[in-house]
C-alpha cells in the first residue's frame, strides 16, 4: 500500500498523543509549580487592571490606564495592568493568573462585557479577592459579596460639552457618531444636545450609530458624510474618538472629544471633551482597601456612582477656538451642576417622535432608574434608536 | 531515501524550520523592544506549559481553535481556501442559543438541550459554508472571498439580532441573548477548569483525519483537490464533494460557536465574534491542513495566546506584542509553505553548480 501523500503515520500520531498525555501528567503531578506570591507579611497591597483595547487608543481604555499610572506615586501599592484581553474565556484566565502568580486581591475588571459570566464566577471561585467592575450593576443578594461596581456620569460633561459646541457652531448643526444605540450612549447623545439647545434651541444634533464600538472605517465614513452635510462640530462615543477627531481636524470643522483628552489629535478644531477621571476614582478605592475596608466587611460600598463633582469625570482643557462667552457659560453650568440647582433631564422633554418623556414639573435626577433605561433621543436629535 | 520519506521529512522539518525561524525573529523584536529574547521565551513557556494551572490556560485557548481550524484545514484538502471560520461560529452560536432557548421552553432535558443546540449548530454552520462551497461549484465565486464576506454578513446578523428580535431587555448595556438556563450548560472535564469542547475539538480532529485519510470519501476528496479535471473525467461527483467537505467543515466551526455558548457565555453577545474564527485559519495553515497536527499547532497558539499577559505584566512589552508573535509565525509559516518541494532540488542546485557571477547590466548611474 502506498503512504499517502501527507504522511503521518499511525505511529507517529500516537507517539504525539502519548508524549502530550505524558507532558500533562508530568505538570500536572510534577507538584513543583510556581508558588504563588501570597502575602509576605508587608501590607503591601497588589492590584490587577485588564483592559479590553489598547493602553493608547486615545479613548476608553486609555482612559483607565492613565487611571491606574495615576496611582503610581501611593505607597505601599503595587498596581499592574494587562491591556487587549478579549470578552471571552481569556479575561478569566488573565484574571486567574494575576490571582495565582501575581498575587493579585484586587481587580479591577473595566471593560462591560467582564462582568458577565467572567467576573462572577472568578468571584465565586475567590472568595477572597475583590473584584471591582466598571459599568456593571450589582445586585444586592444575586451577585456575590466580593463584587463592587462604579461607573460616572458622564453626560454631565457631555451637558458642558454641548453648551461650548453650540456657541462656537456656525450652522447649528452638530454630529454625533455612536457605537451601538444602548441607554449610556443615547444619554449621552441627548445631554450634548440638551446642553447645547440650552444655548440655541435652534440647534439640532445629527446621530449616526456605526454598530460596533470598534469600527474605524464606518466611523470615518459617518464623519465625512455628516461633513459633507454641513455639520460643522463632531463628537462621539465609540472606544476611540480618535479616527473622529482626525477626521474632523482634517476636514476644517470643530471637534469636542470623549473618554480621554485628544487635544493633540486636533489642535486647531478641538473645543473640549467629556473624560473620564478615573484616577480620582482608582486613589479612592485604594485609600478605603488600605485603611482595611472591603467589599465584605460593608467598608466599601458595592455600588459606587459619580459625576463632575465627585471626581469622576472632568472636562478636556478648553481649545483656543472656545470664546469666553463660551467657557463663561460652560463654566455657570458646571457650578449649577456642582452645587445641584442644574439638573439636566427637567421637564418637559419631548422625544424626536413628540412623545413626552419627562413631564411638566419632573425633574429626573442623576441616580434616576429611568435615565439608566433610556430608548429616546430627545427633540432636536436627527437619528432614531432601531 | 524513498520519495516518500523525503516527503514525510519534508512535512516535519519545513513547518519546524518556519517556526524556529520565527523564534529567532521574534528574539529580535524583544531585543529591540528592550527585554532579554531568552528571558521572554522562559516566561512564554511558563505561562503556557509551566505547571498544571497554566496548562489548562493552554488548553482553554486552544479548545476553540482546533474546531475552527477544521473549517479550512477540511475544504483544503478539495483545493479550496475558506476563511469563513468566524462567520460559521457566530452562525453555530446563533443556532445554538435559539435552539437551547426553545428546547429548554419546552421542557426538555439537559442531554436533549445539549445535543439540540450541537446539532442546530452544526446544521447552521454547516450550511454557512455549504453555501460558500455551492457558490464556488456553481457559479465559480471565488470562494476565499465570499468567506470572507459571509464573516461581515454573520457578524452584522449577529449585531442585528441581539439588538433587536433576539435581545434580552435586562442587559441594557451589554446585548445579549436571553441566557440559557444555567442547568443545561456544558459543564468542565472533571478536575481541571477546560470545559467539553476540548474533547469535542479532539474527536472532531481525529474523525477529520480518519475520514481524509483512510475513507474512500477522503480519498475521492483528496483526489479531486489534486486534478480537478482528473477527478471530473474518473467520474467524481466533484459538486457533491464540495457541498459535503464544505459542510462538514462549517459544522466544525458551528459547533466552537455552540461551545462557546454553551459552555462559557450561556448567551449570544458580541464576544461570540472575537477572533477564534481568524486564528483557526493560522492553525489550519500552520499545521499544513492536517488534522492531527491541527490539534498540536492549536495547542501551541493556545500556549501563546495564554502567554500574552505574563510578556505585558513581566516584561513591559507592549500589548499588540502576542499578535506581532503571531503573525511572525504565520507569515515564516507560510513562506517556508512555498518552499514545500522546492527545498531539496534548491539544495541540489546549490550543491552541484556555483552561481556564475552575473554579467554586468550596464554603466551604473
Amino acid at each position: 500500500m502506498a503512504t499517502p501523500a501527507l504522511s503521518v503515520t499511525r505511529r507517529q500520531v500516537l507517539r504525539g498523543l502519548l508524549a502530550t498525555s505524558a507532558f500533562g501528567l508530568t505538570v500536572k503531578l510534577g507538584g513543583c509549580g510556581d508558588s504563588p506570591i501570597a502575602d509576605d507579611g508587608t501590607d503591601t497591597l497588589t492590584a490587577g487592571f485588564v483592559y479590553v483595547g489598547p493602553r493608547d487608543d486615545y479613548g476608553y481604555n486609555q482612559a483607565h490606564a492613565q487611571g491606574r499610572d495615576g496611582l503610581a506615586d501611593v505607597p505601599n501599592l503595587s498596581a499592574f495592568d494587562e491591556a487587549n484581553v478579549p470578552e471571552t474565556q481569556a479575561v478569566q484566565e488573565t484574571m486567574r493568573s494575576m490571582i495565582d502568580l501575581d498575587g493579585a486581591s484586587v481587580i479591577f475588571a473595566t471593560s462591560f462585557g467582564y462582568f458577565e459570566p467572567h467576573v462572577l464566577s472568578l468571584a465565586e471561585e475567590f472568595p477572597d479577592v475583590q473584584f471591582f467592575h466598571c459599568g456593571g450593576l450589582y445586585e444586592e443578594g444575586v451577585h456575590p459579596d466580593n463584587v463592587g461596581s462604579y461607573f460616572g456620569y458622564i453626560d454631565e460633561a457631555q451637558y458642558i460639552a454641548g453648551i461650548v459646541a453650540a456657541h462656537t457652531s456656525e450652522t447649528k448643526r452638530l454630529g454625533f457618531i455612536g457605537a451601538i444605540p444602548i441607554p449610556q450612549v443615547l444619554r449621552n447623545i441627548n445631554s450634548f444636545t440638551l446642553g447645547a439647545r440650552s444655548v440655541d434651541p435652534s440647534v439640532t444634533t445629527q446621530v449616526i450609530f456605526t454598530g460596533d464600538w470598534a469600527a474605524p472605517v464606518r466611523e470615518a465614513e459617518a464623519a465625512n458624510s455628516m461633513i459633507d452635510q454641513g455639520v460643522d462640530v463632531l463628537t462621539c462615543h465609540v472606544d476611540s474618538p480618535r479616527v473622529v477627531i482626525e477626521t474632523a481636524e482634517r476636514r476644517g470643522v470643530f471637534s469636542s472629544g470623549y473618554h480621554a483628552s485628544q487635544a493633540e489629535l486636533a489642535p486647531n478644531g478641538y473645543l473640549t471633551g467629556a473624560e473620564w477621571d478615573w484616577t480620582s476614582v482608582y486613589r479612592n478605592y485604594i485609600t478605603w482597601l488600605q485603611e482595611g475596608k472591603t467589599l465584605m466587611n460593608g467598608g466599601i460600598p458595592h455600588l459606587v456612582r459619580g459625576g463632575l463633582g465627585d471626581g469622576f469625570v472632568k472636562l478636556s482643557d478648553y481649545g483656543s477656538a472656545v470664546s469666553d462667552t463660551a467657557k463663561q457659560e460652560a463654566e455657570d453650568a458646571k457650578a449649577g451642576l456642582l452645587s445641584g440647582d442644574l439638573v439636566i433631564y427637567a421637564g418637559e422633554i419631548q422625544d424626536n417622535r413628540g412623545n413626552t418623556v419627562v413631564a411638566q414639573n419632573e425633574a429626573l435626577g442623576q441616580t434616576a432608574i429611568e435615565l439608566e433605561q433610556m430608548d429616546w433621543l430627545i427633540e432636536g436629535v436627527s437619528g432614531s434608536v432601531s | 531515501m524513498t520519495d516518500s520519506l523525503r516527503r514525510s521529512l519534508a512535512n516535519l522539518y519545513i513547518p519546524l524550520g518556519s517556526l524556529l525561524a520565527a523564534l529567532i525573529i521574534f528574539g529580535g523584536f524583544c531585543a529591540l523592544a528592550g527585554a532579554n529574547p531568552f528571558g521572554v521565551y522562559h516566561s512564554i513557556y511558563r505561562a503556557a506549559f509551566g505547571s498544571w494551572s497554566s496548562f489548562q490556560n493552554t488548553l482553554t485557548q486552544a479548545s476553540p481553535l482546533m474546531l475552527s481550524s477544521l473549517c479550512t484545514a477540511l475544504p483544503a484538502r478539495l483545493g479550496l481556501v475558506i476563511i469563513g471560520n468566524e462567520g460559521a461560529i457566530v452562525m453555530g452560536g446563533l443556532a445554538a442559543v435559539v435552539s437551547g432557548l426553545a428546547l429548554s421552553d419546552w421542557g426538555a432535558a439537559s442531554p436533549v438541550v445539549q445535543i439540540g443546540m450541537a446539532l442546530a449548530a452544526m446544521g447552521l454552520g454547516g450550511l454557512w459554508i455549504a453555501l460558500v462551497g455551492a457558490l464556488r461549484h456553481y457559479r465559480a465565486v471565488n470562494e476565499t472571498i465570499s468567506s470572507l464576506l459571509l464573516n461581515y454578513i454573520a457578524i452584522a446578523l449577529l449585531n442585528h439580532l441581539i439588538n433587536g428580535p433576539l435581545k434580552d431587555p435586562s442587559s441594557l448595556n451589554n446585548p445579549a441573548t436571553y441566557p440559557i438556563p444555567a442547568v443545561h450548560m456544558l459543564g468542565n472535564l472533571p478536575g481541571s477548569r477546560v470545559h467539553y469542547g476540548l474533547i469535542f475539538g479532539l474527536v472532531a480532529c481525529g474523525i477529520a483525519y480518519f475520514l481524509i485519510q483512510r475513507t474512500t470519501f477522503g480519498f475521492a476528496a483528496r483526489t479531486t483537490g489534486g486534478n480537478l479535471r482528473a477527478a471530473k473525467i474518473a467520474g467524481l461527483p466533484v459538486g457533491q464533494l464540495t457541498l459535503i467537505i464544505c459542510f462538514l467543515g462549517g459544522a466544525c466551526a458551528g459547533l466552537a460557536g455552540m461551545v462557546e455558548v454553551a459552555a462559557i457565555h450561556g448567551r449570544a453577545n458580541a464576544a461570540l465574534n472575537a477572533g477564534y474564527g481568524y486564528s483557526g485559519v493560522l492553525v489550519a495553515f500552520i499545521a499544513r491542513q492536517n488534522p492531527i497536527a491541527a490539534t498540536v499547532v492549536a495547542l501551541l497558539l493556545g500556549g501563546i495566546l495564554a502567554s500574552g499577559g505574563i510578556l505585558q505584566r513581566a516584561h513591559s512589552l507592549p500589548d499588540a506584542t502576542v499578535l506581532v508573535f503571531q503573525g511572525i509565525v504565520f507569515l515564516s509559516v507560510l513562506y517556508g509553505d512555498s518552499l514545500q518541494g522546492r527545498l531539496s532540488g534548491l539544495m541540489q542546485r546549490f550543491r552541484r553548480q556555483p552561481v556564475p557571477p552575473p554579467a554586468p547590466i550596464g554603466p551604473l548611474v
